[in-house]
């Protein structure tokens, strides 16, 4: 630890009191630095440590054996991520399920907000509040239990669809390709929108009433007071949350996706981290999978900084 | 929120036709749960003959549960989601506050450096694989460790509490030390005590991923007697490998459970406990989800 001391800490030039002192003071707060560097050896053992193991990715291994030992291919994984056939599929399924979300998911919380913002009893409020949250605390994989029995051929869904006549014949909704993308965003939409509403909520909270009163004098309605007065006020909330969105596109509801896809339905429902489970794990090629998920997580990370400095110029403010 | 009382015509109806939009969210949100609820208290092989039984329980049977509590294989795979809930969290919340308070504190040497070395694990992270094998390296493989040490630590929690501690007063800290307390007793008798809400919070989200958290399970353990509730339940419905239930009904040939009521009763007692917990720890999250939000 004192060694350590010496070689961070910078001086123009050997200075024996000046380090002396900074040994003391670092034996001072020696508790401290105890306490945070144990999160640093955490980090180093769980986060840094495991990212030597890309280096398979430049290598040919199979899974047995020391990775040092593995034969090095150079960049041949990565040539062949543009000569997989799958790719196109797992990129079209990952953006296009991610856009989707963000287009029909992300103005939902906004309304809701605004609309549990106009109810004129607060208690009632707070039990919309409390029952809209829950949904959020329950696992992917109960909702993903009771989404493949309601649209299974004799599930909920063909029941109504069909005592009401819409259909004659049961569908079977998750075997068919055509309707995993629906499905995965409406339940995500089912699951999320009330969770996702809190902040906004929040930023209502903060808005001077004095503005809604001012509103009303001049005869606004409630419809206007929603767009002219809210809607306003809380436009920098949305802008970051939605930069932010934009940024983790690339992101998507892996532990949501592994539950619902299954193998018929493979062409609409492998995106890039379930593609990158199965092709390692399940196939075991090792290499391949470490190539595809570093390019992920490249893109990914330019994505997640490029955002972050939008919502800083912006806002003047930003998640990190 | 701004009352005046005389209310228009078309204040009115926007009123009621919002209360009762919100009814009908409320609505949706509910009945998922409360179908699964029905079923799971109805007998199995009356639940397979004649339609669906969508409002109460047609024929009203405590079996699946019986059969539920007393087979061993679901019974362990609750008692590691319970422990490692409980344990998981404890470690958790006790480690990242420890680690977070030290950073709170300005004088702390080397401090933009551990900061920034935090930060980097927010925006990147090594693929699965090659996580995986330095996983399998350190022998965590098929072990009960594999719940704990790699989820012990997380640097956005530790900066919802960095946030947090950042606004207790010094006088506090400053009494302490003068009576001679060390900087990590400061920290367990003072800091910790006075930020509960905070702890409450990282506590709760912390708590609801270990307990609703199945990849773990899938990926790094192979042993039965390893796997949580959530992960058996995730084989069980997803691979739909029905054997677990089969086996859990097996010897049970004169019963009337099938394998789909079995696990909607396992759903369910896998459910209630986030349920009953929630309501409690509402109040502290949406003010402990602010703080994190808000960032300092």
């Amino acid at each position: 630890m004192e060694a350590n001391a010496e070689v961070q800490v910078p001086m123009r030039k050997p200075d024996n009191r000046r380090r002396t002192s900074l040994l003391r003071k670092f034996y001072g707060q020696r508790y401290l630095q105890v306490m945070a560097l144990l999160g640093v050896a955490w980090m180093l053992l769980f986060h840094y440590a495991p990212m030597y193991g890309i280096v398979i990715a430049f290598k040919q291994y199979i899974g047995i054996g020391d990775i040092k030992n593995a034969p090095w291919v150079g960049w041949e994984h990565f040539k062949s991520i543009f000569e997989d056939d799958m790719m196109l599929q797992v990129i079209r399924n990952t953006l296009g399920i991610s856009l989707l979300k963000l287009i029909i998911g992300f103005p939902i919380p906004i309304v809701f907000a605004l609309f549990l913002n106009e109810l004129r009893s607060l208690r009632f409020n707070r039990i919309v509040q409390t029952i809209t949250y829950l949904p959020h605390f329950l696992s992917w994989v109960i909702l993903g239990g009771i989404l493949i029995s309601w649209l299974a051929d004799v599930g909920v869904v063909n029941d109504l669809l069909m005592g009401l006549g819409l259909i004659k014949e049961p569908v079977f909704y998750l075997s068919e390709p055509k309707y995993f993308w629906g499905i995965v965003i409406a339940s995500d939409i089912w699951k999320e929108f009330g969770w996702s509403a809190i902040i906004y909520i929040a930023a209502i909270a903060s808005i001077s009433p004095e503005l809604y009163e001012a509103a009303t004098i001049d005869g606004a309605s409630r419809f206007q007071r929603m767009w002219y007065v809210t809607l306003p006020s809380i436009k920098g909330t949305i802008s970051i949350l939605f930069i932010l969105s934009v940024g983790s596109i690339l992101n998507s509801n892996f532990d949501q996706i592994l539950v619902l896809k299954n193998q018929v339905n493979e062409s609409m429902s492998s995106v890039i981290d379930i593609y990158v489970y199965e092709i390692g794990i399940k196939q075991g090629r090792f290499s391949y999978s470490a190539a595809v998920g570093l390019v992920k997580g490249l893109i990914a990370l330019f994505l997640l900084l490029l955002a972050n400095s939008f919502s800083k110029r912006m806002n003047q403010s930003s998640l990190f | 929120m701004f009352t005046s009382d005389r209310r228009t015509r078309g204040e009115l109806w926007f009123d009621r036709l919002n209360v009762v939009g919100m009814l009908i969210i409320c609505f949706v949100t509910m009945y998922p749960i409360w179908y699964v609820l029905v079923n799971s208290f109805n007998d199995g092989t009356d639940a397979m003959t004649g339609g669906l039984i969508y409002w109460i329980p047609r024929q009203f049977s405590l079996e699946n549960y019986e059969i539920v509590f007393s087979n061993a294989g679901i019974m362990t795979a609750m008692g590691i989601t319970v422990s490692k809930t409980l344990i998981g969290t404890v470690i958790h919340v006790f480690f990242t506050a420890m680690v977070a308070y030290a950073l709170s504190r300005k004088e702390l040497m080397f401090r933009k450096l551990y900061m920034v070395m935090g930060t980097v694990t927010l925006f990147f992270s090594a693929p699965l694989i090659p996580n995986y094998l330095w996983m399998r390296d350190l022998g965590l493989l098929d072990t009960f460790g594999m719940y704990i040490y790699p989820a012990m630590f997380s640097f956005f929690d530790l900066i919802i509490f960095l946030t947090f501690f950042r606004e207790i007063p010094d006088g506090l800290e400053e009494a302490a030390k003068i009576d001679g307390a060390n900087d990590f007793s400061i920290f367990v008798r003072i800091v910790l005590p006075v930020s509960l809400p905070v702890v409450a919070t990282i506590a709760l989200f912390h708590g609801v991923w270990q307990w609703n958290d199945y990849f773990v399970g899938v990926l790094y353990t192979n042993s039965e007697y390893l796997q949580p509730i959530q992960t058996f339940l995730y084989r069980v419905i997803a691979q739909s490998s029905s054997n677990q239930i089969v086996g859990a009904t097996g010897g049970a040939i004169n019963r009337t459970v099938t394998s789909q009521s079995i696990k909607l009763a396992t759903m369910v007692i896998t459910t209630v406990p986030i349920i009953v917990a929630y309501p409690f720890l509402q109040r502290y999250f949406v003010k402990g989800l602010m703080i994190g939000s808000l960032k300092g």
